[in-house]
């Protein structure tokens, strides 16, 4: 047959084998990534969603840091047992602003999605210590060293400034307050929490998440990372029904 | 001692260059490191002042002695025996990383250490994905396709001095990103965990990589490609593509170690899918079956078995397999039409992967015979059987309502090791076994019997992996979703983990059999090196040995 003597073109020519790869390696990533950029219906409008507070994303960066990904899922699918045992499954809108995704892909331990508020700061730090002190089943490495470690907030600022560039609405005075901000979540007491709570929402706590209020350390960003997980969206205003919401 | 410098070989052309160039950046990263204020990023600054302060030594004692000179009429194998030697290492050290991790949760009380964080279950994972495909696979990529193109093309490496820059290049890439993980330096995308300024190094060297296997087939005196070098190709232009975007970063700040990812969310889980899933189609699996369809050929001295399939084969197979990443996303908040393409197309991928083998696999037509008389052409059947069982078992998974149960658990795990030790390890084993005895000038691998040990321990470890990957996979899937008669979840999460302590021992347990599998190998290569050359005839004669086309 002629087609395979056509073949020959690919064989001898480098250059024509090179673009041919790079044509036919194209075409499956253009088609099914660029649509969601453009496609309305790829994240779903809701109420709540809000991008983190300086020591949330500090927490989120730790969180990153020690590999938690490694083995915790943030995406609870719309699966009977999966919303039983976790909570509502999750939507495209609450990792809006998580530059990069925290969606994972497997669950050596359980799926952290909706983690926020289910249990205490105290279990938390006790967890994080020596996981086995609460969980004597679990397989958990320890994380005592965060307990002792300062937190680093030097760079905070330039943090916020990436994540404004990429798209993620910090206000200037957001950016301008990111250490105060820090002080005023990590401190029960603070009178900063108000202003705090005004520009990120209402939902804000400020508390000692680690039992220690002489200083702000890792364990305090961490905790309050995972303390606002999935918490944010009002499932009251989310309706799974509507049209815009079917994909 | 006159030291005549008209006399003095010429060195490999572009050494000088090289040289002043890693003079400028071992100054440049001097700079950086003492500009910087993030501790993290000063110590990857040490790291490059170090690479170039021994780069500069190696590349002056090099020009200075002679050792660099310019052999235009002989094929480059030095810096393919230096290729091995580091694939063996990585592979060693790559490996014992996993038996480790496996073991931290086999038995958690024992392994972790509660003040030191960078032996956490969290940061040596990495190190060890990593280890293995990027260091062990990576360098086994790089050094055969340095082989394979030299003697299909019948031409000597292009490019000066820039065959050793990728090597060495490749190498530092290896130790920044391992560093990195231990102290806390990932981007967290999964295979892609390498923060933006060692992504930018990469790039350097993979460009140059690209640019030595072309300008190699520029010179080559054969009018055809031969069919292992479209698949090399395929996988270095590929993965620079998937490398590049997946990658696409801003840095808080050009002297820092951290990194945001410029998409978000959604677009950002399927960008990084696409790039992990083939990562395992053009890493994992175009450039290893390029070893195939070299190494498998000439080791059992049968023309490949059908050139009309090698065509479909490769057009297809880098055609579909581009588009299944989202089926790392089912069920997700990835909207749903993504997940059926990605599904629809990796059920296809069945087709040509299977093509593949048995292209693979009927090349021994009229040599089966070897398969008990040569361990190491059994090896590489078992290698390219395991390709075939895993590229079953992944289009199976693929599906959605499998997958429901798949994802999350162990079963994936099961899945990629059949695949990686199965497939890539016994592909590359087989190869380097090859190639061993034809770089060093030896007549034969020193020992057949240690090979046989070699096989057997792995094969058998391989296989108590993924069985036990597959027993407490399956299992934990089933328990998630068991509910009482009353209706209520059956088990707590806690209960589907301590159900699963006995697979996780019989893991590390065959783990730690596929090490010991490598390590005999080890032995055997240094025994093998160590054995008297055969006839001294010039080493490396030019121009020879014609591929094994059909």
């Amino acid at each position: 047959m002629s087609l395979w003597k056509h073949h020959g073109k690919f064989e001898r020519h480098s250059l024509l084998l090179v673009i041919g790869i790079l044509v036919v390696v194209s075409i499956g990533g253009l088609v099914e990534i660029a649509p969601l950029f453009w496609l309305q219906s790829t994240i779903e409008k809701v109420e709540g969603v809000r991008p983190y507070t300086p020591l949330e994303l500090a927490g989120r960066d730790i969180y990153i840091r020690e590999g938690c990904y490694v083995c915790h899922s943030q995406m609870i699918r719309p699966l009977r047992d999966e919303v039983e045992r976790y909570g509502h499954y999750s939507l495209a809108a609450e990792s809006m602003y998580d530059h990069p995704f925290q969606w994972g892909s497997k669950r050596t331990g359980p799926d952290l999605a909706r983690v926020g508020g289910k249990y205490s700061d105290g279990w938390h730090v006790d967890h994080l210590t020596n996981p086995r002190s609460v969980v004597p089943e679990s397989v958990m490495p320890p994380y005592a060293f965060l307990k002792d470690k300062d937190l680093r907030q030097v760079d905070l600022g330039k943090k916020l400034i990436a994540m404004k560039r990429l798209g993620v609405p910090y206000s200037q005075e957001d950016i301008d307050k990111v250490l105060v901000d820090v002080e005023a979540q990590a401190d029960p007491y603070s009178s900063d929490a108000v202003d705090l709570r005004k520009r990120y929402g209402a939902k804000v706590v400020n508390r000692d998440f680690d039992g220690d209020p002489s200083r702000v350390t890792e364990m305090d960003a961490l905790i309050a990372y995972l303390q606002m997980l999935g918490a944010q969206v009002d499932f009251s205003t989310y309706h799974p029904d509507q049209t815009q919401n079917q994909r | 001692m006159p030291t005549n410098l008209s006399a003095r070989p010429a060195p490999l052309p572009g050494s000088g260059l090289l040289l002043a160039l890693v003079v400028f950046g071992g100054l440049l990263f001097t700079v950086a490191a003492a500009l910087t204020d993030d501790p993290l990023f000063r110590m990857s600054c040490f790291v490059f002042v170090t690479a170039a302060v021994l780069a500069g030594f190696a590349l002056t004692a090099g020009i200075s002695s002679g050792q660099l000179k310019d052999e235009p009429d002989k094929y480059m194998d030095g810096v393919i025996r230096a290729g091995v030697i580091a694939t063996m290492f990585w592979g060693a050290v790559g490996m014992l990383v996993g038996v480790v991790i496996a073991a931290q949760l086999s038995f958690p009380d024992l392994l972790y250490f509660p003040q030191a964080g960078w032996l956490n279950f969290g940061r040596l994972r990495p190190l060890h994905t990593s280890g293995v495909i990027f260091a062990f696979g990576g360098n086994a990529l790089i050094c055969t396709s340095f082989w394979v193109v030299q003697r299909t093309s019948r031409a000597r490496l292009a490019g000066g001095i820039a065959p050793w820059f990728v090597f060495w290049g490749y190498q530092l890439f290896i130790v920044l990103a391992a560093l990195g993980y231990v102290s806390g330096i990932t981007q967290s995308r999964e295979y892609a965990e390498p923060e933006w300024f060692v992504d930018l190094w990469l790039t350097v060297v993979w460009v140059a990589y690209l640019l030595v296997f072309l300008g190699t087939i520029w010179k080559r005196k054969e009018p055809h490609i031969y069919v292992a070098n479209w698949f090399y190709l395929a996988f270095i232009v590929t993965i620079a593509l998937l490398h590049v975007v997946n990658n696409l970063a801003l840095p808080i700040d050009i002297l820092s170690s951290r990194s945001y990812s410029l998409f978000s969310g959604v677009q950002d889980a399927l960008t990084q899918w696409w790039y992990g899933h083939n990562a395992v189609g053009f890493f994992l699996t175009a450039g290893f079956l390029a070893m195939m369809y070299y190494f498998v050929p000439k080791r059992v001295e049968r023309p490949v078995f059908s050139y009309r399939l090698s065509i479909v084969h490769f057009w297809a197979l880098i055609f579909i397999y581009i588009w299944a990443g989202p089926h790392h996303l089912h069920y997700t908040a990835l909207p749903q039409w993504a997940q059926t393409l990605g599904m629809t197309f990796s059920i296809m991928l069945w087709m040509p992967s299977w093509g593949g083998m048995i292209n693979g696999l009927m090349t021994l037509s009229g040599a089966w015979d070897k398969l008990r008389t040569d361990p190491v052409v059994r090896m590489m059947v078992v290698a390219i059987a395991f390709y075939g069982m895993s590229t079953f078992e992944g289009p199976v998974m693929s599906i959605r309502a499998v997958n429901a149960l798949s994802h999350y658990t162990d079963w994936t795990i099961g899945h990629v090791h059949s695949g990686a030790l199965g497939w890539v390890g016994f592909i590359s084993f087989g190869a380097i076994y090859c190639m061993v005895p034809w770089l060093w000038k030896k007549e034969k691998l020193f020992s057949n019997a240690l090979v046989e040990w070699h096989f057997w321990i792995a094969t058998t470890g391989i296989l108590l992996y993924i069985a036990a990957m597959w027993v407490s996979g399956i299992m934990e899937g089933l328990m998630w979703r068991e509910y009482t008669p009353q209706g209520f979840l059956a088990y707590s999460f806690i209960e589907t983990v301590s159900a699963k302590h006995v697979e996780n021992v019989i893991r590390t347990l065959g783990g730690l059999m596929f090490l010991s599998g490598t390590l005999i190998m080890i032995y055997n290569l240094i025994r093998t090196v160590r054995m008297p050359s055969v006839t001294q005839g010039d080493a490396g004669a030019p121009a020879l040995s014609a591929p094994a086309t059909a």
